[in-house]
This record gives structure tokens, C-alpha cells and sequence, in this order.
């Protein structure tokens, strides 16, 4: 008996060396051939709903490329899993969905490829400047083909504003004198919070107002998570904090749902993905809020900022980059697949001609708001750039550690100390690991 | 022929019987600890943008990951927090967790079986789901306790506030541990022979005396045990905080030490720093449980013999 046990493990042991050797000296022989003769057959990391259903599409009629979807939990565990399997050399997916602010940290492990030779000439032209910057970092390279953007609106309770005869704010001022209002007339009552767990968020207000935290200039990195710009939108929003019309507890708890749901939290400076999220955290509310532009510093000028938003990259461990390129490329741009995108999968598509098109009727939860996507596509047009950087995620957590102290604190100078803070930590991070710092 | 294979097999058969142990031991402990050590000697040093392909390269690092980590202002804050945490976790479980198993262990004590499950049970509970549940109960506008105090009339103050954060994540430990540690301390009162009670109770003894006088001291050394595993507790002390970090403010990333490794290994993805300061809280752990041990040896043990 015992004997066979072992006999049997070491069958199993053999066969899994066997099958392990098989395959990568299987990928080996295919990398040196150019043009395959067999199907190519890619893997696609993606946590967007539904992609299957899309990517069927291309498998329908690309049969020498098949692309097998492995869907993921969501943006952070995926980065977290392709950094290992890079770190290992082996078991990175041809292809990643990859958020924005992620794509530095990427190309700095050397997880993506640079696609730019294998794109078509005009692929950049179906995207706004702002998210294009986002997949080349402002360099001749290319990381990806853009998917999805976060362009940022206010998003209000309509009918509360009705009742306590609100108009919508147009400026940071009005907001400010809005949140006032809706204070004094129910002291439970916001029009907004200001939460320091989302530095997503933050960096979306941040990018608005002009700033843009990181920079190439030449062969060195710049840091200027405490810029003007930056400065100006910490030091409103400790304003407001601190005389207390404005809540400061973080977004995304079972108490920030509790709130919307109650019409305690009246408003949300939010991206173009907030229906999906209201549907889920605050469903008694259904058809009663509405959707306007974000309220500017400059009215001549408008502008927005980017919340969230990924691209389609190809790995660096890709042993088929040209195939899986002119996937990620048709994925993102073929006006079929783009609607599908939209309609299947619910995501914005970062692509300009096959928006409009692709979201004509406004999502369920504000449908009573027809020119929902109107409104979106217009201020999507106005989102300004912003350069992300290798160590975002030291500047994220520092922004959490930061932001948290200030506004428990209440205290509107902690919000620029805040700022001032995020700047040392980022900086220091970035010079003490080696990388060159202007 | 027969004979020399039996000893053989003989001599074979210690080291066939330890193998697995040893392997396993090998395998899963020794070798990540020594990974461990060897990783925070090593440092990932980055040239130019730190983009594309041979940018970063490991190198050795010598102690500079250790003195950046004892250094380091958010590591000595998170260490006295931890303190202050130990401060309030360990005596209030270990005090309950006597009571409890004293009061169970008195002879009109009813419903035993039933009040020994119900102490007990919240031990069974994860960290991380009882941290949710304490969670819920410290938000004001989800909260009974809140919407109950609030008919009352009452103002409670906000549990997550920065000042009383530290009292709620220690309420949480404290209602997770009382259990376990009642149910060691209550097995060791179960073994005390009766005819000491008769003796004492001959000799004019109240229960309170037979509690104070041969009770805690024949249990003694399972107080020390309980106390030994509650201060290792204390200072892996992660889960619960990090549950309840969502939900506030006032709960930083590096708020325990071993959030902190969390963050360097993981946030940072700086694996060489997390190594560094995980080594330093394995030999704090090592010295401050050896060493209390060794304090109290003498003292605990000795009456026994």
C-alpha cells in the first residue's frame, strides 16, 4: 500500500516536471518564429464585468488569435499579482487591463511592453490628449491602448436641492456657499464630505485646478505634489472642513451609505462611473439625483479631472506581442467593440468616436437626466493632464496617513501641512531608492 | 541476514519518524527565516528614471535597512502604541478571564455548561469578522447602540475618535481572547483535588478565601502561560486595526508594527525594509516572552515541587 502511495506521488511529481518543460520550451520554439503558422493563443487580465462577452467577439472572427479572459478581483491585486510573476519570470498573462495611475510603477518593475511600433498610425487620434499621456508618460513609447476614463461631475440630489431652493454651484465659491446652506438648514445635513481615504479623488480635484504631481524631464523624475495648484485645493477644502459645512469622515463605509441613502449626504463630487456606484450603496435613492458639470475655478477656463480609468497593456513577458497589440487595439477602438464595451461590459470608453454613439440613453439610476452622456462627453473633453509617477503608491498612503490626522483634526492649516508632507515622503522615497530627482 | 536488517531498520526508524518534522520544520519555518534575514541585508537600488528594462538591481545593504526602521519616527510611535495597547488588552482579558473561571468554578454556579459556551464562543469568531462587527456597532448612524443611547437621551462619544480609537480596538481583543483564556485557566481550577477545599473549608475558609488563597495561587502558572501568549498577541496585533482602518480616520497605516511591514512589503513594495523591521519584532518577541519567563521561573514554578 504505502509502496504504491509513493510510487503514484512520484508518477505525479514526473508528470507535472514533464508538463512544466513541455510548456515553456512550447513557448520557446514559437517566440523564435515570427509569423506563427499555428494559433497564438493570449491570456487577458481584466476585472471589467462581462468581458468575456466582448472578447467573444473578436475570438468569433479572429480564429488564428484567441484571447481567453481570466478575470481578476479588481485593480490593486492584479497589480500585486503581475508584479510577482514578473519578480518570478514566469507566469505574467499576455495582456492586463492597467489603471492610469499604475502604469508608471509598471514600466518602472518593466512589467509592460512598449507597443508603440505595433499600433496603427492613428490610434492616438481616437482618445483626448489628457488620457493618451496617460499610456505613453509623455514619452515616444506607448503602454497601452486606452479603455475606460473617470471624468469627474457633481452628482446632487435634485430633489432635496428643489426643496431647500439650491441652485447648482458653478464655482468652487458657489460650493462653498451651497454647502453653507445645506448645513444651516439641517445641521445633519452635507453636500458633501471630505474623504481621506480616496487620494484618487483628491488627485482628480488636484488635476482640475492644474496640478499634475510627477514629471520627466529629461533622464530625471520631478516631484510637485505641493504645487500651486495643489496647495489652493487643500487649503478650500480645510476651509471648509474646518467651519464644519463640509463632513470629513472617509467615503465608502457602511455610514457614508447609511447617509446617502438617508439624503444626509446630498451631493458627491464624483466620476462618470458614480451611477453604478449610487445603484449599489444607496438604492432607495433611484431617479432622484442629477448630474452637472464640476464646479470650476475659472469660468472661462473649464476643466475637470480624471477619477479612475485603465488601459489594455501588453506584458513585457508576452511571448506574442505583435498579435496581443492588435487585440488591445481593436478592443479599445473597433466602434463594434467599443459599443460593446459600453453596452456589455458598462464601462466609459476612453474612445472619442464610438462614445457618442455607443451611450445614448442615460444609465437606469438617473434616468430621468437624458443628456447624461452629453454632459459627460463634454467634460471629458476638458480634462486636463496629469503625470503620474513610479512610487504613487508611497505618495497614496501618504496621503491617507496625512489627510486623516487634518481632518480629524479639523484643522485647516493640517490640510497643507498634509500636502507639504505627501511632498517630503514622495520625494525622499524616490531618492532614496536611486532614481534620478531633478 | 535477517537479523542485521532488523537492526538496520532499527537504527533507520528514529530518523524516518523525526524526518517529516524536520522536513516540515526545514521547509516552512527555518528556510523563510533565514529568506527573511537574507532579504533585509539586501536593498533594490534603482538608476536614472527607473523605467524599462536592467533599471533596478539588488544589492547588498549591509544594517542600513535596520537602522532606517529604528529610525524611523513612525516606527517608534507604533511601538509605544502597542504598549499603551498591552496595557489595556492583557489585564482586562487575563482579570476577566480569572473571573470568569473562578466564578464557574464555585460550587452554587448554575447554567455552567451553557455560560462556559457563551464565554467562549466569541473566541471562535475571526479577528477580521469580529472587527466588522465592533465596527458597525461604533458608527454612529448604523449603530443599535448609537440609535439606543440616542432615545435615551445619552451622548455617547464617537468610539473612533483619536483619542478612544485605542479602547475600541482593544474592546475587540479583550471580547475575543476572555474566552480562550478562561477555558485554560478554568482546566487547571478543574484539577485542583477536592480534599484540599474540604481541608480548607475544615480550617474555617469563606469561598472568597478558598479563591484568593489556594485557587489563584495553584493556577499560577497557567496565568503565566495565558500571560505569555497574550503579550505574543499583542504585539502581532493587525487584524483588527486594519479592518476598522476603512471606516476612520484616525487609524494610520503604520498604526502596529506589523502594519507597518504590511505597508513597506506590500504599499511600497519595498520587500528588503519589511523584512528589516519584521526580523526586529521577531527578536522583541523572543526576548520580552524569554524573558518574563525566566523573570517569574522561579517564582511560579518552584511551589510546586
Amino acid at each position: 500500500m504505502r509502496r504504491h502511495t509513493g510510487f503514484r506521488l512520484a508518477a505525479l511529481a514526473a508528470a507535472a516536471a514533464l508538463l512544466v518543460t513541455g510548456c515553456s520550451s512550447n513557448g520557446d520554439t514559437q517566440s523564435t518564429d515570427s509569423a506563427p503558422k499555428e494559433n497564438v493563443k493570449l491570456t487577458f487580465w481584466t476585472w471589467a464585468p462581462n468581458m468575456d462577452k466582448v472578447v467573444a467577439g473578436w475570438n468569433a472572427t479572429h480564429p488564428e488569435i484567441q484571447v481567453t479572459v481570466n478575470k481578476q478581483d479588481g485593480g490593486d491585486p492584479a497589480v500585486t499579482k503581475l508584479l510577482t510573476a514578473i519578480k518570478a519570470g514566469s507566469g505574467a498573462p499576455d495582456l492586463m487591463q492597467a489603471e492610469y495611475q499604475k502604469i508608471p510603477t509598471l514600466v518602472s518593475a518593466d512589467a509592460l511592453a512598449d507597443i508603440s511600433k505595433q499600433l496603427g498610425s492613428g490610434t492616438s487620434g481616437h482618445f483626448p490628449e489628457s488620457v493618451w499621456k496617460s499610456v505613453t508618460l509623455g514619452s515616444d513609447a506607448v503602454y497601452g491602448v486606452p479603455q475606460d476614463s473617470g471624468p469627474m461631475q457633481f452628482y446632487y440630489r435634485a430633489d432635496i436641492f428643489k426643496q431647500l431652493g439650491l441652485t447648482v454651484p458653478t464655482t468652487w465659491d458657489e460650493y462653498a456657499q451651497t454647502a453653507q446652506k445645506v448645513h444651516a438648514a439641517d445641521p445633519k445635513k452635507y453636500l458633501g464630505t471630505f474623504s481621506a481615504n480616496d487620494p484618487g479623488w483628491f488627485v482628480g480635484l488636484a488635476q482640475q485646478a492644474g496640478a499634475s504631481w510627477w514629471g520627466i524631464d529629461g533622464e530625471s523624475w520631478s516631484v510637485s505634489v505641493d504645487d500651486e495648484a495643489t496647495l489652493r485645493v487643500a487649503d478650500y477644502w480645510g476651509g471648509l472642513v474646518a467651519s464644519g459645512v463640509i463632513d470629513n469622515k472617509p467615503m465608502y463605509t457602511p455610514e457614508w451609505n447609511a447617509a446617502l441613502n438617508s439624503g444626509n449626504q446630498i451631493g458627491w463630487l464624483s466620476a462618470v462611473w458614480a451611477p453604478g456606484v449610487l445603484a449599489g450603496s444607496a438604492a432607495a435613492t433611484k431617479g432622484k439625483w442629477a448630474m452637472a458639470p464640476m464646479p470650476q475655478w475659472s469660468k472661462d477656463q473649464p476643466a475637470t479631472g480624471n477619477w479612475g480609468g485603465s488601459a489594455t497593456s501588453v506584458t513585457s513577458q508576452s511571448k506574442h506581442p505583435a498579435e496581443a497589440a492588435k487585440f488591445a487595439e481593436w478592443l479599445n477602438t473597433d466602434p463594434g467593440s467599443v459599443d460593446a464595451l459600453a453596452k456589455v461590459s458598462g464601462v466609459y470608453p476612453a474612445d472619442q468616436p464610438g462614445q457618442s454613439s455607443a451611450l445614448s440613453a442615460p444609465p437606469a439610476f438617473f434616468s430621468g437626466q437624458a443628456d447624461f452622456y452629453k454632459v459627460a462627453a463634454e467634460t471629458a473633453k476638458t480634462a486636463r493632464s496629469f503625470t503620474f509617477g513610479p512610487n504613487l503608491n508611497v505618495t497614496y498612503s501618504a496621503y491617507t496617513d496625512e489627510f486623516g490626522k487634518a481632518a480629524e483634526a479639523r484643522s485647516r492649516s493640517g490640510f497643507t501641512a498634509a500636502v507639504k508632507a505627501m511632498q517630503k515622503t514622495t520625494l525622499d522615497n524616490l531618492k532614496s531608492s536611486g532614481f534620478s530627482v531633478k | 541476514m535477517k537479523i542485521s536488517s532488523s537492526t538496520r531498520r532499527r537504527s533507520t526508524a528514529p530518523y524516518l519518524f523525526i524526518a517529516p518534522a524536520v522536513l516540515l520544520f526545514g521547509a516552512f519555518l527555518a528556510l523563510p527565516i533565514g529568506y527573511a534575514v537574507y532579504l533585509s541585508l539586501r536593498t533594490v537600488k534603482v538608476r536614472g528614471l527607473g523605467l524599462g528594462k536592467g533599471s533596478r538591481e539588488q544589492v547588498w545593504a549591509g544594517l542600513s535597512n535596520y537602522s532606517k526602521a529604528v529610525t524611523d519616527p513612525d516606527f517608534a510611535a507604533s511601538v509605544l502604541r502597542v504598549a499603551a495597547y498591552g496595557v489595556l488588552v492583557v489585564p482586562a482579558m487575563l482579570g476577566l478571564a480569572l473571573l470568569f473561571a473562578l466564578l464557574l468554578d464555585t460550587p452554587r454556579a448554575r447554567a455552567r455548561r451553557f455560560s462556559r459556551l457563551a464565554i467562549f464562543l466569541p473566541y471562535a469568531v475571526p479577528a477580521v469578522i469580529s472587527s466588522l462587527l465592533w465596527g458597525f456597532l461604533y458608527l454612529p448612524s448604523v449603530s443599535p447602540l448609537y440609535f439606543v443611547s440616542d432615545r435615551l437621551g445619552w451622548d455617547l462619544p464617537n468610539a473612533l475618535s483619536s483619542g478612544s480609537v485605542i479602547y475600541s480596538v482593544a474592546n475587540i481583543a479583550v471580547w475575543g481572547g476572555v474566552g480562550f483564556n478562561m477555558v485554560v485557566i478554568y482546566t487547571a481550577l478543574k484539577a485542583i483535588p477536592t480534599d484540599i477545599y474540604e481541608a480548607a473549608k475544615l480550617d474555617g475558609c469563606s469561598e472568597l478565601a478558598i479563591a484568593w488563597r489556594i485557587k489563584v495561587p495553584v493556577v499560577l502558572p497557567s496565568l503565566i502561560m495565558t500571560f505569555v501568549f497574550s503579550l505574543i498577541a499583542t504585539l502581532q496585533v493587525f487584524a483588527e486595526p486594519v479592518t476598522l482602518r476603512p471606516l476612520t480616520n484616525t487609524i494610520s497605516s503604520t498604526w502596529t508594527p506589523l502594519m507597518k511591514v504590511y505597508r513597506d512589503a506590500f504599499t511600497r513594495d519595498d520587500l528588503n525594509s519589511a523584512a528589516a523591521t519584521s526580523v526586529i519584532i521577531a527578536v522583541a518577541t523572543f526576548v520580552l516572552s524569554f524573558g518574563f519567563l525566566r523573570l517569574v521561573q522561579n517564582r511560579a514554578f518552584s511551589q510546586e515541587n
